[in-house]
């Protein structure tokens, strides 16, 4: 690496002084995403305005070996944002223009830094919509949307980013530009824009995304199912699932997340239900009517005690405003907290839950329970002091345990908030040593300095990964040779 | 053939062709590779959404499974009947009429395991329906031809199929009116399983609960304003699609994906020598070609368009504008530093 002195100047001579932060109080800003126990100070901050000034500051980047960290809104909660320490952190928020919006063809093309719900609030007009919906919405941007792969709650029936990125430009860790996929939802050759998509930033820097719209259902319907055990919640998502129905989406909250959305929004949830499951089915009008009727006689006979149909957009949003603010409502319970997310095989809920139960008490951690439950998406949050010494370590230790557990049940370390920094020592539970070598294989063959967003995804403790198992077809003719 | 055996193939072959079920002659006729025998359904959880199953079973055996279980796969894999196989439908990226709704194959592939180039075994995603840990292999075997390796085990989403379908066909004046009608129709709220351009006919499918579907057709007549043909046994229709019974003998097949903007061009470049049939508002045409591919790549290059042939006489299988750049040659060096697989 060269001097920290030579690369600050190069990056001030293409973004002058202001875009390139330097002094404590800036950087501090940075430190951290939304997973706050990992802090890391970078060398600088950089705020480029154009794709151009992207592309230069990557190179200058790569002409002098400093790693650099793609920054959205720094709402990742794996530590995906995370510095690294000496980097230059290249914070995207200022690329946040709508380039194209094209109500006929029902596509968006846009800079990294728009934000998910600019893109459904600006498609809005042409009754069209951006579907995937991660909670964070209104601050997350399509850029870190992309890098991980996000979801939401409306992620069951029509699926998360991945399935709405018809293409990218994308920026390469040494300076390259190409464009991959384009604005059809087909394509011929190798699924290239799918493999970004999900890259955690390490594949490099996407300039431009082109996003599908969707038209925005003609109905929703919605419904509120309250019950005096998580086991009875978790059967009734069973029930649906084999009725034959397809909601859009499937949540359910536990008690103490109940608790705490009711504390922060009021949205009228019964306080005593041991869980609440939220079932909602969108679609043309008559066919949902028709659905409805069904869904209704399904949760009736679920053994629920309370059930509330919404009777309008109003009482819909405030069922929704509950759940998509229980995880800033868990925050005020306690003052620290960890996001979880597993997924376990849906048929396993019930049994997932017990054991959390038990591990909690075992911790003697409280943890609160939101999850996706149409996709088996756990998000156990795990409450604690941070204060008390050694309570972070037990936190990390039970959100470690849980992990494990989605893994023997047959599920996944992450559905939609990526490995990071955070789960990378979970990787190979999930992964054998061979697949993860692939995958590093994969990582330097197209990043071969490491430079885009280096210590995430694969375990620090790892042996290096072989570059190369044979030899390049260049060695073997004796063009080129190792030294 | 083992995987074992499969392995062992690789590491000294120096030239690997796989061949599923033959269905695409264009992609498979030269082949040192079958893979009719791994076969089988590994995997199956109807109340899970998924099911893993080895890449050489033919996509019927397992539709016809799913659809005991009252479910299928909403992509539509193309030729089912004529013995496609998951594998086969994987590598050359094909989905049906039926991705109007909830996507292409590569919305539903969830895991892939193959073999690399150089024997050795790889796995990547996850076998639920959700899931974020590590690259997403399955996506980027997605139409790659096989050339990142062999893919023997694959893991699909699949969803409740509809109680009941019905199709409604709508007579336009012209192919131009059949376009606009099809733009309409894509941009409403309408929920279509299918939606198809063939000349000047409009062919839509809805599916669901059986006593909407009457309604359902009479409001959708009446957004077009055209009255149409309602088939409520519609099997048929859409079998003639998948299996491109409609396509002749002798010409070639190709796949071309676009937008509904590009198919006016494309259609007056193709005039003599073409027809198409447009699926998926127009997201991809799927083109009866009866004059040479090298002038069908030519037209494709100056429209800016890709192709991939199907059918047909060819030393080069994906035509006009090339995908992929740098990024593909730096995969293409991960798997298969050799080019053992490189297809075209
Ligand atoms: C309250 C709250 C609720 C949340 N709810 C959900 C939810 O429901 N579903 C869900 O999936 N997630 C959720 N998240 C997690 C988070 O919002 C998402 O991961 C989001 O996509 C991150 O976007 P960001 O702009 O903040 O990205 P950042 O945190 O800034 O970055 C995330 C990753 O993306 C990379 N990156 C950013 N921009 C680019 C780019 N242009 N090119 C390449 N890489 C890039 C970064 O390097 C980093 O690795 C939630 C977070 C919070 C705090």
């Amino acid at each position: 690496m060269t001097e920290p002195a030579t690369i600050l100047t190069d990056l001030r001579r293409v973004l002058g002084e202001a875009r390139v932060m330097v002094k404590a109080a800036q950087l501090a800003a940075y430190e951290s995403d939304a997973l706050t126990s990992f802090k890391a100070r970078a060398l600088a901050v950089v705020m480029p305005e154009t794709e151009l000034e992207v592309i230069e500051v990557v190179k200058i980047c790569h002409k002098h070996r400093v790693p650099f960290v793609a920054r959205g809104s720094g709402t990742s909660l794996s530590g995906g944002s995370l510095p690294v320490a000496d980097g230059v952190v290249i914070a995207l928020n200022k690329l946040n223009k709508i380039l194209k919006l094209d109500p006929l063809e029902r596509v968006a093309v846009v800079q990294p830094g728009v934000t998910n719900l600019a893109v459904s609030t600006a498609a809005a007009p042409f009754g069209l919509y951006y579907a995937p919906d991660p909670s964070s919405q209104q601050i997350c941007t399509i850029g870190g949307n992309v890098a991980f792969n996000s979801g939401g709650a409306h992620c069951l029936k029509y699926g998360m980013t991945s399935n709405h990125v018809l293409g990218l430009k994308v920026l390469l860790p040494d300076g390259e530009v190409l464009t991959l996929g384009g604005s059809s939802l087909e394509s011929v050759g190798a699924d290239l824009h799918g493999l970004f998509v999900g890259s955690e930033g390490l594949f490099g820097i996407a300039l431009e995304v082109t996003l599908r719209l969707l038209p925005k259902p003609q109905r929703y319907r919605t419904v509120l199912a309250a019950y005096h055990s998580l086991e009875a919640a978790g059967e009734a998502v069973a029930s649906v699932v084999s009725s034959g129905l397809l909601p859009g989406a499937m949540e359910i909250m536990d008690a103490l997340a109940i608790q705490a959305a009711e504390a922060a929004v009021h949205a009228g949830y019964p306080k005593d239900a041991a869980a609440l499951l939220i079932v909602e089915l969108e679609g043309e009008d008559r066919a949902i009517e028709a659905e409805f009727l069904e869904l209704e006689r399904v949760i009736r006979a679920s053994g629920a005690y309370e059930v509330r149909i919404a009777q309008s957009e109003l009482e819909r949003l405030t069922i929704w405003k509950g759940r998509k603010s229980a995880f800033s409502a868990v925050g005020r319970l306690s003052p620290d907290y960890i996001v979880q997310d597993g997924v376990v095989p849906r048929g396993k809920l019930g049994l997932a839950l017990k054991e959390i139960e038990r591990l909690s008490g075992v911790a003697g951690l409280r943890v609160a329970n939101v999850f996706h439950a149409g996709d088996g998406n756990l998000h156990p949050l795990i409450l604690f002091d941070g204060r008390e010494p050694g309570a972070l370590e037990k936190a990390e230790h039970l959100a470690g345990e849980i992990l494990g557990l989605c893994v023997k049940l047959g599920g996944s370390i992450t559905g939609e908030h990526g490995v990071g920094v955070e789960k990378r020592e979970h990787m190979p539970i999930m992964f054998s040593s061979s697949d993860l070598d692939a995958m590093k294989r994969l990582r330097l063959s197209i990043d071969p300095l490491e430079l885009s967003n280096p210590g995430k995804m694969f375990p620090s403790g790892e042996a290096p990964a072989l570059v190369s198992h044979a030899p390049h077809p260049l060695e073997r003719a004796g063009v080129i040779t190792r030294e | 053939m083992t995987i074992l055996e499969i392995q062992d193939f690789i590491k000294s072959n120096a030239s690997v062709k796989v061949r599923g079920g033959g269905t695409k002659p264009a992609l498979s006729s030269v082949a040192n590779l079958e893979m009719h025998e791994l076969s089988g359904m590994l995997e199956y959880d109807p109340s899970e959404y998924t099911f893993t199953a080895l890449a050489g079973t033919r996509v019927s055996e397992i539709a016809q499974i799913l659809a005991e279980h009252g479910q299928h796969l909403p992509f539509d894999p193309p030729f089912l009947m004529a013995g496609a196989t998951l594998g086969g439908t994987v590598a050359a990226g094909l989905s049906g009429s039926g991705r109007q709704r909830f996507g292409g194959v590569r919305d539903f592939v969830l895991a892939v395991q193959f073999i690399d180039g150089l024997g050795g075994i790889v796995r990547g995603g996850g076998k639920v329906v959700k899931n974020a840990a590590g690259f997403d292999l399955p996506k980027m075997h997605c139409g790659a031809l096989g050339t990142f390796g062999v893919i023997t085990e694959l893991t699909f989403k699949v969803f409740p199929a509809p109680k009941a379908w019905a199709t409604l066909q709508l007579e336009c004046d012209t192919p131009k009116t059949a376009l606009e009608t099809m733009q309409k129709l894509a941009g409403s709220s309408f929920d279509l399983e299918c939606l198809d351009v063939f000349g000047s006919r409009v062919m839509i499918r809805i599916g669901g609960v059986i006593n909407a579907l009457e309604t359902r057709l009479e409001n959708l007549q009446k957004f077009v304003g055209i009255e149409g043909q309602v088939t409520r046994d519609d099997t048929e229709i859409w079998r003639e699609a998948r299996e491109f019974l409609w396509v002749v003998p002798n010409a070639a097949l190709v796949k071309i994906p676009l937008t509904a903007s590009k198919i006016p061009t494309l259609e007056a470049k193709i005039l003599e020598h073409g027809r198409t049939r447009y699926i998926s508002s127009g997201n991809l045409a799927w083109l009866e070609w009866t004059d040479s591919l090298e002038n069908l790549d030519l037209i494709l290059l100056e429209l800016q368009l890709s192709g991939l042939v199907l059918r047909g006489n060819t030393p080069r299988v994906l035509l006009g504008k090339q995908v992929g750049g740098v990024l593909l040659e730096r995969v293409l060096n991960t798997f298969d530093l050799e080019r053992k697989f490189n297809a075209t």
